[in-house]
This record gives C-alpha cells, sequence and structure tokens, in this order.
C-alpha cells in the first residue's frame, strides 16, 4: 500500500486504479454497516444473539415438531410439541374457496391462471406473447365475471357462498385495478379550472377520506338499501367492491395530485408551446412523470386496500380471516389460533411483499438520470 | 463572445409577428404596457432589458403561455383570441425554446423530437424520426438521439430543445434566455446552433443578454424596462450610441466585464 501511494505521476496523467481492498466489496459492506462504532458493535452482536435464541426455537415449533397430518386437535398435540398445520390441511379448500360449490371450483382455478397469465403479461415487457396477453387482457374481467358467477351455460353461483383467499384476491385485484384510474381522474378534476368539476372532486375526496372504511362498509350493507327504491336488490359483493374502490380512489388521487405538483410547470408549458392539447399533454408527458415518483405511494395505497379487504369480516363476508375465526369455533380444534393467524398473515405477506418488490423493480427500470 | 465575425444579412418579408397597444397585469401589478412591435419575417430580433422588466412575458404572450388583457397579438395572420383553435394554430407555427430546456427527462432525445409532430402535425413515426435525425445533425449530437436528456449536458440539451422545436418546421422561433443556465464553456454551442439557424432566414425573436450575439445576427435590439419598450435601434447604433438614459445605464452595467 504504501509503495503505490508513494508513487508519484506526472500532472494529468494518473491513471484509474482500483480502490485499496478494505474500501470495497464485502469488508467495506461489514465494517460500514455492522461494526461501524462501539453502538454499532454492541448492537450487531445483541442482534445476532436474539436471533440465535429464536430462530431455532421458531424453527423446531413451526417445522420439524408440527403435525401436518391429524384427524383433530388432541391427536395432534398427542403427536408432537410443535404447530397444528393438521387443521390448516384439513379446512385448506375452505380457505381457498369458501363456499363455493366443490363440483364448480375447476372455474375459480382456471379464472386464477388466466389471472396469472394476464398479471405477468402486464407486468413483465419482455414476456413471450405480450401482445396477444394485452389484448386478452380486455376481455379477461368478463371472462373472469362470467366463469366466476355462472350463467349462459355454467351453472350459477351466489356471491354468498364466496370466501377466502378467492374473495380477498376478488376484492383486492377489483379495487386495485379500479380505484388506480378513478384516482388519476379525481386527481386530475381537482385542478381542474372548472369550478364544478373541481368542488365535486375535493367534495369527493375529503368526505371519503373524512370517514372510516368500517363505516362505509356498514353503510353499504345496511343503510343503501333505505336510500334505494324498494325492490332493488343490490348485492352484498357489489357494494363492498364499490366501497374499497371508492375509498382507494380518493386516498390514490391524493397520492397522485402530490406527483402532479412535483412536475415543472415548464413541462406543460414546453408541450402547450408546440402545440399539444390538454389531454395528450396529460396522457404522454405529465402522467407518466407524476405516475412515476407517485409509484411508492400508489402501491403503497393498494397494499393497504388489499389488507383492508379484511374488513369485510364485520360485514359478514367471509374472507381468509373470516374463515379463520369460524373455524376455530370447532370443538374439534380449539386452541389454535396461532397457526390459523399465522397462516392468513404469511398469505398477507407474500401478496403484499410481491407488489413491493415489484413497485422497486418498476422504479429502477423507469429511472432515465433524471433529478428535478 | 463568439467567433463569427460576418453580419448576418438582412432579407425581410412580409409581417410576421403584430403587437398593437398590448397590455398585461398580473392581478393588479401592471407588468407590460402597451407594447407595439411588428416583426417582418425573417427578422431577428433581441430583446433585452434588466430582470423583472417583462421581456419574457412579451415573448410568451406572442404563443399565448401567458394571456394579455389589452391590445391584440397578431401572429402570421392569426390573432390571439380565447378561441383555442387560434391558439393551437399560432402554437403549431411558432417555436420556443426555454432557458431550462424543459425536455421531457421521460423520453429519449428522439421522443422528445418526434412526439409533437406525430401527436400535432400526425406525421408518420418514421417519417418523424428521419426529419428528427435530420434536425439531431444540424445541432451536431445525431449520436445521442438514444439517450436519455438526464443524460446530456446542460449545452446538449438546450440544442436538442432547438432541434425538437424545429422539427415542428416552425416559422417563427421565440429564445427565451436561452444561453443563461448554462455553463461558460457550453454558451458558444448553443449560440453556434441559434446563428446557423439566423443565417438561413428563420424568424427569431431572442430574450438575452448575449450581446456578441445581439451584434453578429440581430436586425433590431430592444431594450425593456418596468414593462415597456424603452429604446430599439439596429445593433449599431443601439451600443453605439444608446438615446435613453436607461439604456445608457443598462449597457455601461453590462458591458462593464
Amino acid at each position: 500500500m504504501t509503495t503505490q501511494s508513494t508513487q508519484k505521476y506526472e500532472p494529468g496523467t494518473h491513471p484509474d486504479l482500483p480502490p485499496p481492498f478494505t474500501a470495497s466489496g464485502p469488508v467495506k459492506w461489514v465494517r460500514e454497516n455492522l461494526f461501524s462504532s462501539p453502538a454499532n458493535i454492541i448492537m450487531t452482536l445483541l442482534a445476532a444473539f436474539a436471533l440465535y435464541k429464536m430462530v431455532p426455537g421458531m424453527f423446531s415449533w413451526a417445522f420439524t415438531d408440527a403435525t401436518f397430518l391429524a384427524a383433530d386437535r388432541n391427536e395432534c398435540r398427542a403427536l408432537s410439541s410443535g404447530a397444528c398445520w393438521a387443521f390448516i390441511v384439513q379446512r385448506w379448500e375452505l380457505f381457498t374457496y369458501g363456499f363455493y360449490p366443490e363440483a364448480e371450483r375447476w372455474r375459480v382455478n382456471l379464472t386464477f391462471v388466466l389471472l396469472l397469465v394476464v398479471i405477468v403479461g402486464l407486468l413483465w415487457e419482455n414476456c413471450p406473447g405480450r401482445k396477444w396477453i394485452i389484448r386478452f387482457s380486455i376481455i379477461f374481467p368478463f371472462l373472469a365475471f362470467w366463469l366466476i358467477m355462472g350463467g349462459f351455460g355454467l351453472q350459477r353461483v351466489t356471491t354468498d357462498q364466496f370466501g377466502g383467499f378467492m374473495l380477498t384476491l376478488i376484492i383486492g385485484i377489483v379495487g386495485i385495478s379500479l380505484s388506480l384510474p378513478i384516482g388519476i381522474c379525481l386527481a386530475l378534476g381537482r385542478q381542474s379550472n372548472l369550478p364544478i368539476i373541481k368542488y365535486a372532486c375535493i367534495g369527493f375526496i375529503e368526505f371519503i377520506r373524512g370517514v372510516p372504511l368500517i363505516t362505509l362498509l356498514f353503510v353499504a350493507s345496511t343503510m343503501l338499501s333505505y336510500f334505494l327504491p324498494p325492490g332493488t336488490n343490490f348485492n352484498l359483493l357489489l357494494r363492498v367492491l364499490i366501497m374499497v374502490t371508492l375509498f382507494a380512489s380518493a386516498y390514490m388521487a391524493e397520492v397522485i395530485r402530490g406527483g402532479l405538483q412535483a412536475i415543472p410547470k415548464g413541462q406543460t408549458e414546453a408541450a402547450d408551446a408546440m402545440g399539444l392539447k390538454y389531454w395528450a399533454s396529460m396522457r404522454l408527458i405529465v402522467l407518466p412523470q407524476a405516475l412515476k415518483i407517485s409509484i411508492p405511494g400508489i402501491v403503497n395505497t393498494f397494499i393497504g386496500l388489499y389488507k383492508d379487504s379484511t374488513l369485510v369480516i364485520i360485514i359478514g363476508l367471509l374472507d381468509p380471516l373470516g374463515i379463520g375465526q369460524a373455524s376455530l369455533a370447532d370443538n374439534k380444534w380449539q386452541g389454535l389460533s396461532t397457526e390459523v393467524y399465522l397462516f392468513v398473515a404469511i398469505f398477507f405477506f407474500i401478496s403484499c411483499f410481491a407488489m413491493a418488490r415489484y413497485s422497486l423493480y418498476l422504479e429502477r427500470k423507469l429511472d432515465t438520470g433524471h433529478r428535478n | 463572445m463568439n467567433t463569427e465575425t460576418q453580419k448576418v444579412q438582412h432579407e425581410l418579408g412580409d409581417v410576421a409577428i403584430k403587437i398593437h397597444e398590448m397590455h398585461k397585469w398580473y392581478g393588479s401589478f401592471h407588468v407590460l404596457k402597451d407594447i407595439n412591435l411588428e416583426v417582418q419575417s425573417g427578422e431577428r430580433i433581441v430583446v433585452c432589458g434588466p430582470s423583472g422588466s417583462g421581456k419574457s412575458t412579451m415573448i410568451r404572450c406572442i404563443n399565448r403561455l401567458e394571456e394579455h388583457q389589452k391590445g391584440d397579438i397578431i401572429v402570421d395572420g392569426t390573432e390571439l383570441t380565447n378561441d383555442l383553435k387560434n391558439i393551437e394554430a399560432v402554437r403549431r407555427e411558432v417555436g420556443m425554446v426555454f432557458q431550462h430546456f424543459n425536455l421531457f427527462p421521460h423520453l429519449t432525445v428522439m421522443e422528445n423530437c418526434t412526439l409533437a409532430p406525430i401527436w400535432v402535425r400526425k406525421t408518420p413515426k418514421t417519417e418523424a424520426e428521419a426529419i428528427a435525425m435530420q434536425y439531431l445533425e444540424r445541432v451536431k449530437i445525431p449520436e445521442q438521439a438514444h439517450k436519455f436528456p438526464g443524460q446530456l449536458s446542460g449545452g446538449q440539451q438546450q440544442r436538442v430543445a432547438i432541434a425538437r422545436s424545429l422539427c415542428m418546421n416552425p416559422k417563427i422561433m421565440l429564445f427565451d434566455e436561452p444561453t443563461s443556465a448554462l455553463d461558460p464553456e457550453m454558451i458558444k454551442e448553443v449560440l453556434d446552433v441559434m446563428i446557423e439557424l439566423a443565417r438561413e432566414g428563420m424568424t427569431m425573436i431572442c430574450v438575452t443578454h448575449e450581446m456578441g450575439f445581439a451584434k453578429t445576427v440581430a436586425n433590431r435590439v430592444i431594450f425593456m424596462d418596468a414593462g415597456q419598450i424603452i429604446e430599439q435601434n439596429e445593433p449599431n447604433e443601439f451600443f453605439n450610441n444608446p438615446q435613453n438614459e436607461r439604456t445608457q445605464l443598462f449597457l455601461s452595467q453590462i458591458l462593464q466585464h
């Protein structure tokens, strides 16, 4: 090291040298992140100790000591001291499909597979056959509606038979795919020069934001039937979907408004000066940039909406949490709340973590080296 | 500033822009007072004056980025009113280059240049790209076509902005302090492109403090202060023999260094 640093070069001819060993790679990372100061060293050691104490115990409880097959809780207890996953294994279908008729569950499976195809096609730019998947995604909602609800040759299934993960996915995906466009419209409307549009949007956003979602869900489940003309039968699930979507849209609108305000005025001026009309300038110039910087907030709202879908338990829809609670009332399986809630938590964590990772990927992909 | 010594020749045509007794207010603040200006096609005008004198506001009225409240502005035979059709017609024929470039950061240089031709003029994409490439060559950065603006230097970005305006094949170009945000090293490359443009007979109105540029290309220099046109003259007379006291003071201050 000393020999290198003493070597002299003519001014302007100094070559690029690699950094010293301790200033790069894993050594640098460990030094900077784990052992940079006495306090940091203590924290690192404490954390390592805590992990050492906790992880093996948790691991053996969840896997090595766990029971996966048993007839009831007592058998579980007799077989081992760990988690009793047998309960989940036995109720797996209930958790997934709710009370959807057994003979018709292939329809849910098919819809789910098609959904995966559409999601992958829409979100992954280099997906083979993406052009066709995008076209298919336009008819997919109608196809999915037909497959799940039935009619036209398929056996009808009523929405009160829906439940479990299937219900969560329906609420989540409908809410997510509708709240973004509605939120964009509300955000643009809020900035409109036309007072009617502007104040309608502000009123809507502030009202929805000012009321808890549970209240809206109660309104959806009970009060709407008072307001609507007698005899109109408005499906409960549909009402929930509308309320959840409107709720998320109001939040979405504010997230996007933040993004819109961060776009310098010069961008619209440049678009105006070129002769672009309002909608073209919004669609081609302002929104792509505003949405890009709003990605963290948008995904945050998506995740919030997705998890808030568990609130439908209050008005009697059985999402996974509802199914879990109902199942815990079974005498044969009492005292398994840890397993049930952990199971539901893992399901939600996987979906939400996937969304979070995708949002990071998207941010990196859309980065064009520009900083405002 | 620049190395061009040969004066750009005058070749004037019909009236391109006519501003008649135009006034503008921001709230109760009277920013532009009784502006009268007639620009012949092919004419190159440099507007200078202290900051806050209304130079930028005046040229921004010409393509209606700012609205005037009194008087008339007629651009290329079209009067600017509240009629969106007229405004769009004027904007199609008038290009503008901004102090801060205002390139679209999410689009490549090529997409920046082809956006308006494709969406406003409805030019087919391949044709628009060919035209864009031609202008990018003229501003000497064809090799940057597929980069994003954030990857270019300030001078390169401003040249892209000029190329982007030219792709619409405008009859009139407005420059709003095009070199004020640039490092000294990069000012020359932008001015060279502008001088080139002037040589080809483009009608130009340029808000700038580059007096060398004014001497080389301008037919007329306009001095504004406090929202009014104080003095206008051809460059030699303007710089060597300014009439108004305010102009003399301004020139003595900016020419000191």
